[in-house]
């Protein structure tokens, strides 16, 4: 193996570029866990074998990448350079696409991604309305790189900024990039990079102690999942920023925390690990300098509480992941007492971008006034996965400040079903639920935080009117009473309580006085929990009653479920439009449905247990949920 | 007790006790469960106390006490999944298998677990069988899924 240097980075990516360019396209297959699921990787050996058996292999290079972002569309081949998009591809469209496309030079028309209202097809990636919009900073390399390859990141200028940093010999430079960006972490909390990364120098000086840099890749925040994706697809930048971060603040070791339940990432992460030590780019004198530092991966076991700081130090330490008072930040004493900078993947994965085009660059992306003060506004842009009741899902990144309409009716093409958008949830547990009236706001920290959510990771769920706001508050406080940690008593048993309060009001049985005690309790949650985890829970509860207090009213008092969701208020019947097609009475699990072929069927309630599946089955519109 | 087995474990972490969570999954792993005689033997090489090994065990959901079942079945519960049904398709999954959340068959083949966000949104609501995905999984479609890979074990 070539250990990389100062000297020879620029021809190993030059050489890297050479080859790749000796080929008429790359066949960009995503092997992101979206598209793995429906069953990519066997569509990846097809295409293979295809090209194989055409004896294109010097001119076509197939490659699995990670995550391309349009999850919904999936399995998602991209022709590159040229940029044509093919998405819902089955093994038989490798046929067609070899020998239409590659041999017969006519891309597949069929296989691409229409336009909403025409219908028509649409050649260039770039020209999809979900990704015009977009812009790459953290994603930069999505679909572009081979993630299991280092060669292939050193193509995409990887490790430049690495280089350029070392070979400059100024870690105060770094420093000051990433102070003027004002870059603010991207987990959730929001607190500048730069800012924390100059209090640990300020610990160390103070000290003496060695200091850590950690990665916190347990996103846990349900219906996030950039940071899975940032890893399966170009896990080296990750790498590269750590390393820059270490550099920094003076670091030798590094850890990064991920969740188990991320096998594809883990993997891909290990390797990444790997064959950086292999090219000298991590371990004892990166690159030739007299930079020392190496990474070590730390799997989380299941529990959302390690997403926390003090509860994800704990566990890396091999203990249960309960959070510590922050009387101390971890700064200055975090992983076993050491002084310690903890940022996400995501926000990792901006910094060598930051350093290598500048802090400038980034402020001016993004919104307010940061040149000042970091916390004067959001610079960059966000990675957010726009999921849930939406037509176009996946991942998106775009600058900060953009309103959450263009977001989800622009990017994401709006609501499916000529249904009606009701809210969307951002923040994970600790955010909270926003409605339509607030959709011309922009997006960034301090916007939502004052609309009584918050950015969190960047999961951002959207709900059309058949979401019951008062079951999605209880969803969260059943997540959260399960996830609670139980070292404190006002998160412990104020989790617990809501819940139970939720839970009585979707089966009917809510009385006056219970919206009272849900406010009540959640301000003591807020006042007297331990950790954030407890002091945010009641936000779900709160943004709902804030904005969607007549759906409380309406299960309370005319025991009634305007979503049409929560089971104890809402009866299942069949109207006119049955004709009889016996689908629905064949697919009952509990045979509840009769009537004779042809004729209209009713459902027997005593028997019903409102599972829905008639409903879903039917093609006709026939039944009727009240 | 595989002694052999666990020092190769404890082996790969150097014995580390920083790696305690880690070890038990490799042991979750080989023996689908945290036997007590094995969690006293860990507490003893690494030089930890067992009330710490309990304290992960049965803190963390990767692990459990009891053995689980040859086949993991995991409904996720995520927002999104929830959004698009996730209960309805965890109410069709344990109808399929005849047990409740969290239960295994009699048989010892199944577990059936309801999880966190597998991060797999975009396609959902999700469903992962023994580390494999299965996106876009609405309730009928869910029980079909689960009988055919019981019929298909079965032969």
């Amino acid at each position: 193996m070539t250990q990389i240097n100062f000297t020879n980075l620029g021809s190993a990516a030059a050489a890297e570029k050479k080859r790749l360019a000796g080929y008429k396209a790359m066949l960009m297959v995503c092997t992101g866990t979206g598209c793995v699921s429906a069953k990519a990787f066997s569509l990846l050996d097809t295409l293979k074998e295809e090209v194989s058996k055409h004896d294109l292999d010097k001119d076509f290079l197939v490659v699995g990448t990670g995550c391309n972002g349009f999850c919904g569309q999936g399995p998602i081949l991209v022709v590159q350079p040229q940029g044509v998009f093919y998405q819902r591809l089955k093994k038989t469209d490798m046929t067609r696409i070899v020998e239409e496309h590659l041999i017969g030079g006519k891309p597949v028309e069929d296989l691409m991604h229409r336009e909403l209202s025409s219908n028509e097809p649409i050649h260039k990636m770039d020209d999809i309305p979900f990704f015009s919009k977009q812009k790459l900073i953290a994603l930069r390399n999505k679909g572009l790189v081979d993630p299991e390859n280092i060669d292939s990141y050193f193509a995409r200028d990887g490790y430049a900024a690495l280089k350029e940093a070392l070979e400059k010999g100024s870690s105060k430079g770094v420093l000051a990039e990433v102070k003027t960006s004002a870059l603010r972490g991207r987990g959730g909390g929001g607190f500048p990079a730069g800012v924390k990364w100059a209090s640990c120098i300020a610990a160390v000086d103070k000290t003496g102690k060695e200091p850590v840099v950690v990665c916190n890749a347990d996103e846990g925040d349900p219906g996030a999942f950039m940071d899975r994706s940032i890893i399966e697809t170009d896990p080296h930048t990750v790498l590269e920023g750590m390393c820059l971060g270490a550099y920094a603040i003076g670091a030798k070791e590094g850890f990064i925390y991920i969740r188990k339940e991320y096998p594809l990432a883990v993997t891909r992460l290990e390797k990444a690990i790997s064959q950086a030590r292999d090219r000298g780019l991590l371990g004892d004198g990166i690159m030739g300098s007299d930079f020392s530092f190496d990474i070590i991966v730390h799997r989380g076991a299941g529990a959302f509480v390690c997403g926390e700081s003090t509860a994800l130090m704990a566990s890396m330490e091999g203990r249960a992941g309960e959070p510590s008072p922050k009387y101390i930040h971890n700064v200055e004493s975090g992983y076993k007492d050491r002084p310690t900078v903890l940022n996400n993947v995501e926000t990792w994965a901006n910094i060598p971008v930051i350093v290598e085009k500048g802090g400038k660059w980034f402020a001016a992306i993004g919104t307010g006034d940061v040149s000042k003060d970091p916390w004067g506004g959001s610079s960059g842009t966000k990675v957010f996965s726009l999921v849930g009741n939406i037509n176009n899902t996946g991942l998106v990144e775009v600058p900060m400040g953009i309103t959450m309409r263009e977001i989800i009716f622009d990017v994401g093409g709006g609501i499916p079903d000529d249904r009606e958008f009701k809210a969307v949830q951002t923040g994970g547990p600790s955010g909270g639920c926003l409605p339509a009236s607030l959709l011309d706001e922009p997006v960034d920290f301090d916007t939502l935080t004052k609309a009584g959510s918050m950015m969190g990771s960047g999961g951002m769920i959207v709900m059309d009117d058949h979401t019951c706001m008062v079951d999605v508050a209880k969803y969260f406080m059943e997540f959260l009473k399960t996830e609670s940690c139980g070292k404190c008593n006002p998160c412990r048993e104020g989790t617990v309580t809501l819940y139970g309060i939720l839970d009585r009001i979707t089966r009917g049985e809510g009385v006056k006085g219970d919206i009272d005690d849900l406010e009540r309790i959640s301000r003591v949650m807020e006042a007297g929990s331990l950790c954030q985890l407890g002091a945010t829970a009641c936000n779900p509860v709160l943004s709902t009653l804030r904005y969607f207090r007549e759906e409380y009213d309406a299960h309370i008092n005319e025991k009634r479920c305007p979503g049409k969701v929560c089971k104890d208020l809402i009866t299942f019947t069949i109207n006119d439009e049955c004709n009889g097609c016996m689908v629905c009475a064949k697919r009952c699990p509990t045979n509840a449905i009769s009537g004779e072929k042809k004729a209209k069927h009713t459902i027997d309630q005593n028997e019903c247990i409102k599972c829905g599946i008639c409903n879903d089955v039917c093609k006709y519109d026939a039944v009727n949920v009240e | 007790m595989d002694v052999a087995k666990i020092d190769a474990i404890l082996k790969k972490y150097n014995g580390n006790p920083d790696f305690l969570i880690e070890i038990l999954q490799d042991v979750q792993e080989e023996w689908r469960y945290l036997p007590v005689d094995l969690m006293r033997h860990l507490a003893d090489e690494l030089g930890v106390p067992l009330a710490r090994v309990s304290h992960i065990a049965t803190f963390y959901k990767a692990f459990s006490l009891e053995p689980r079942g040859v086949h993991e079945v995991q409904v996720c519960m995520g927002t999104a999944c929830h959004v698009k049904g996730a209960s309805r398709v965890l109410d069709a999954m344990s109808r399929e298998l005849g047990i409740g959340e969290g239960q295994t068959t009699a048989d010892k083949q199944y577990t059936l677990e309801a999880v966190r966000c597998v991060g797999a949104c975009g396609v959902a609501p999700v469903v992962v069988i023994d580390d494999e995905y299965h996106g876009d999984l609405m309730p009928d479609a869910s029980a079909k899924l689960i009988s055919r890979h019981m019929k298909e074990g079965a032969r």
